[in-house]
């Protein structure tokens, strides 16, 4: 008698449900789950090796492609640990903005999780609801910044410009006649902040509108009640963080814990699980989403009322105005160290982090005092939530898995990076 | 000798116009999903092709139609050319005995509900095979999946067929649909509601559709048995996916809304005012209906796991079944009117 095996399965990097390209090897006893081992680096890009070797404003734009649903939080975490190591503190204003964009973007990603999650799960209308709703949120970004999804829009020392007094507006096509073109602008007349307000408004009913479709489905609580079970203490081994950790019971987020930007001038609410489960980090994220548009309109409260500067004046490290810069001769010099050799950093180390949507996000910064990186280190939120996949899916079925994977809100681009 | 050869003649014709039509409504079934599900979905769904995208499922079949099928090279040749084959066949014969209209049915033969029972149960071969031969680790658990599910599904569709032959007294389907005229409460859905939902649940589950669609699990085992497929192998899969729909359908009308009969049969007005329309347009009225449905639970409806689908089968639907067919029994016994008295 040969001795019986374990049927071994290749999941991904080409599958549906790999959010990218994971590559998982399961070892399967029928349906059940023996072993996970999952295979990274498909998606490795040496974001760390390359940003050595550029000055470190254009390393930014390296930020926003590590996790490319999570886009401006990023930035913001780089931003962070280059001002720690200047010493330096952006206008208030700025700060704002940063919240503001930072909370956009944790609702981007979630809704993006959200949509990924449900479809894996086999709840496809989701998907395109989630999306119609990004979309408005994508306009945000480019309105600010001028690109949809990678931004470079923070820098050391404030963000790049102010925030629009007018929301870009859709123009008539042959595709759309003008009484169509009118509804599509109704939300648009304003300023980008009036527009992000209308947003805030309709958005809490679309999260209930979410919520019918799937918080008390019988069929998607048997899909996630129950399934990757992480206890509050394992959470804690496993380093956990984000969301993640919170749907295990434990209340830790870096924005009320170490407040960053004017996170303390917030008011919001971390919401926890008890269970650990999928179904709870499910909650939780839903959640998040309700407690982020609370802060936005805060945000959006606070930015209407206080105009000012959103970048420093100090011209060794933001530049000048391009006005300035061609009718004065010390501008003209800023602008041409700035954009050529760039600024240097003192000597030293800088650990910043920030509670990412997915987690707690790092970026731990060596400087030799030149004026590149001499070694930046960033933490994915996402790196620690993978290790764990094992251990999760264990004893599961395959279709279990797939739920795993889609409530551990992998993005290769950042476990990769 | 010729009049044989003119009744041959004769069926050939009614065979070739049944499958014909059927062909194209299959095709305009995946017509009618892209554009209900798009519109359920916030989006438009194709409108390129044609006028409204009315061209699509042409397109889509030629497109089909021309494309390499691609044999894994480690593949069993042989069964991987017949499965589909044997998945289209018995989607296709099972509409023999399908009365459309009275008189309008190929073969009016007396077991013709056994024979739709085992037609049906002979699809899932064409899917075990497929998943077999295409050799391949995903097609495999597909196929196993589908078999198991099929299988246990089956029983409880085929208690629920029981309660109908029971109520009607034949297997004979256009005896079934005149055994229920008199009117809209005569129907059979109402004595036999949870036979009605059992039957039409377990349809949804024998064909593979969403939220019962592990065998395919788009995201799990990305396409299930069919994944090594392409070209017209694929699409025959595919058709016969979307004529297993429209069986299930037509039997669901059949046995529980009345066939071909009018819905106001028995109001004084509204019947005689509306006699002129032919049997048939009811008929495919109430297979729309039922065809609907099966879209509109794919567009709200996550996917079910393959254990849950075989309690849901084994734990609740085969026991309820069990009990109202004994239910029915004592109703048919102390003749409960209208329909057993």
């Amino acid at each position: 008698m040969s001795e019986i095996q374990n049927y071994t399965i290749n999941f991904g990097p080409q599958h549906p449900a790999a959010h990218g390209v994971l590559r998982l090897v399961l070892e399967m006893d029928g349906e059940v789950i023996e072993r996970a081992d999952p295979h990274i680096g498909l998606l490795h890009r040496a974001t760390e090796k390359l940003a050595e070797s550029k000055p470190y404003n254009q390393n930014i734009g390296y930020m926003d492609r590590l996790d490319y649903v999570s886009m401006m939080c990023n930035e913001h975490g780089y931003v962070m640990a280059i001002e720690k190591l200047l010493g330096i503190k952006p206008p208030v204003r700025a700060q704002y903005i940063r919240v503001m964009f930072d909370e956009i973007t944790r609702i981007l990603n979630h809704l993006l999780w959200l949509a990924a999650h449900a479809l894996d799960i086999g709840a496809m209308t989701m998907f395109l609801y989630c999306f119609r709703e990004r979309e408005d949120l994508l306009d945000c970004y480019e309105a600010a910044s001028g690109a949809r999804m990678h931004a470079t829009y923070y820098r050391p020392g404030g963000v790049y410009r102010d925030l629009p007094a007018q929301m870009p507006k859709y123009k008539a096509s042959r595709w759309h006649n003008a009484k169509e073109i009118a509804k599509m602008n109704e939300n648009r007349e304003g300023s980008l902040l009036d527009f992000i307000w209308d947003f805030t408004d309709r958005f809490p009913k679309r999260i209930d509108e979410y919520e019918t479709l799937l918080t008390d489905n019988r069929i998607w609580k048997q899909r996630t009640v129950g399934i990757g079970v992480v206890s509050k203490e394992r959470a804690l081994q496993l380093g956990f963080s984000g969301p993640m950790l919170r749907g295990s019971g434990v209340a830790w987020d870096l924005r009320k814990t170490q407040p960053y930007a004017v996170y303390e001038a917030m008011n919001f609410e971390i919401p926890i699980g008890t269970e650990g489960d999928c179904y709870d980090r499910y909650l939780v994220r839903i959640e998040e989403m309700r407690q982020s548009t609370h802060i936005v309109r805060q945000c959006v409260n606070w930015l209407r009322q206080n105009p000012g500067p959103v970048m420093l004046e100090n011209h060794k490290i933001a530049p000048p105005s391009r006005i300035a810069m061609k009718q004065d001769m010390e501008s003209l010099i800023h602008h041409f160290k700035l954009f050529s050799e760039g600024y240097s950093l003192p000597k030293g180390e800088a650990y910043a982090a920030l509670e990412h949507p997915k987690g707690e996000f790092g970026v731990y910064l060596v400087s030799d005092g030149a004026n590149k990186p001499y070694r930046v280190k960033i933490r994915a939120a996402g790196f620690p939530h993978l290790a764990a996949l094992d251990e999760m899916a264990r004893g599961h079925m395959l279709a279990d898995v797939v739920a795993i994977i889609g409530t551990q809100d992998i993005v290769f681009g950042e476990v990769d990076r | 000798m010729l009049e044989n050869f003119l009744t041959l003649g004769w069926i050939m014709i009614k065979v070739v116009i049944i499958i014909v039509s059927l062909l194209l409504t299959a095709a305009y079934l995946s017509l009618a999903e892209r554009k209900i599900v798009g519109f359920m979905q916030d989006r438009v769904g194709p409108n390129r092709v044609g006028p409204l995208g009315l061209m699509q499922p042409i397109a889509d079949g030629l497109k089909l139609l021309f494309k390499e099928i691609i044999m894994p090279s480690r593949a069993n040749q042989y069964l991987f050319i017949v499965a589909p084959i044997l998945a289209i066949g018995p989607a296709l014969a099972a509409w023999a005995v399908i009365p459309f209209q009275p008189e309008w049915v190929l073969a009016d033969i007396n077991v013709g509900l056994l024979y739709l029972l085992s037609m049906t149960s002979l699809s899932v071969y064409g899917i075990i095979i497929a998943g077999w031969a295409s050799n391949s680790k995903y097609a495999f658990l597909g196929a196993l999946r589908s078999a198991a599910q099929m299988v246990s599904y089956e029983i409880a569709m085929g208690f629920s067929v029981v309660g109908v032959v029971m109520a009607a007294g034949t297997l004979n389907l256009s005896d079934i649909i005149a055994a229920q005229s008199g009117g809209i409460h005569h129907w059979y859905w109402l004595p036999l509601l949870p036979l009605f939902v059992v039957y039409w649940i377990s349809a949804v589950a024998e064909t593979n559709r969403l939220p019962f669609d592990v065998s395919e699990g788009e995201s799990e085992i990305v396409a299930g048995f069919h994944v090594e497929y392409s070209g017209i192998a694929f699409a025959l899969f595919f058709l016969a996916e979307y004529a297993n729909m429209t069986l299930v359908s037509a039997l669901a009308t059949i046995m529980f809304l009345g066939g071909w009969l009018s819905p106001f049969q028995g109001i004084p007005f509204l019947d005689q005012y509306l006699s002129w329309i032919p049997g048939i347009v009811w008929f495919m009225l109430k297979v729309s209906f039922f065809l609907f449905l099966f879209l509109w639970f794919r567009a709200t409806f996550p996917r079910y796991r393959y254990d849950q689908i075989m309690r849901l089968g084994w734990k609740i639907f085969i026991p309820l079944t069990l009990i109202w067919i004994v239910v029915l029994a004592v109703m048919i016994k102390i003749g409960v009117g209208p329909w057993f008295s």
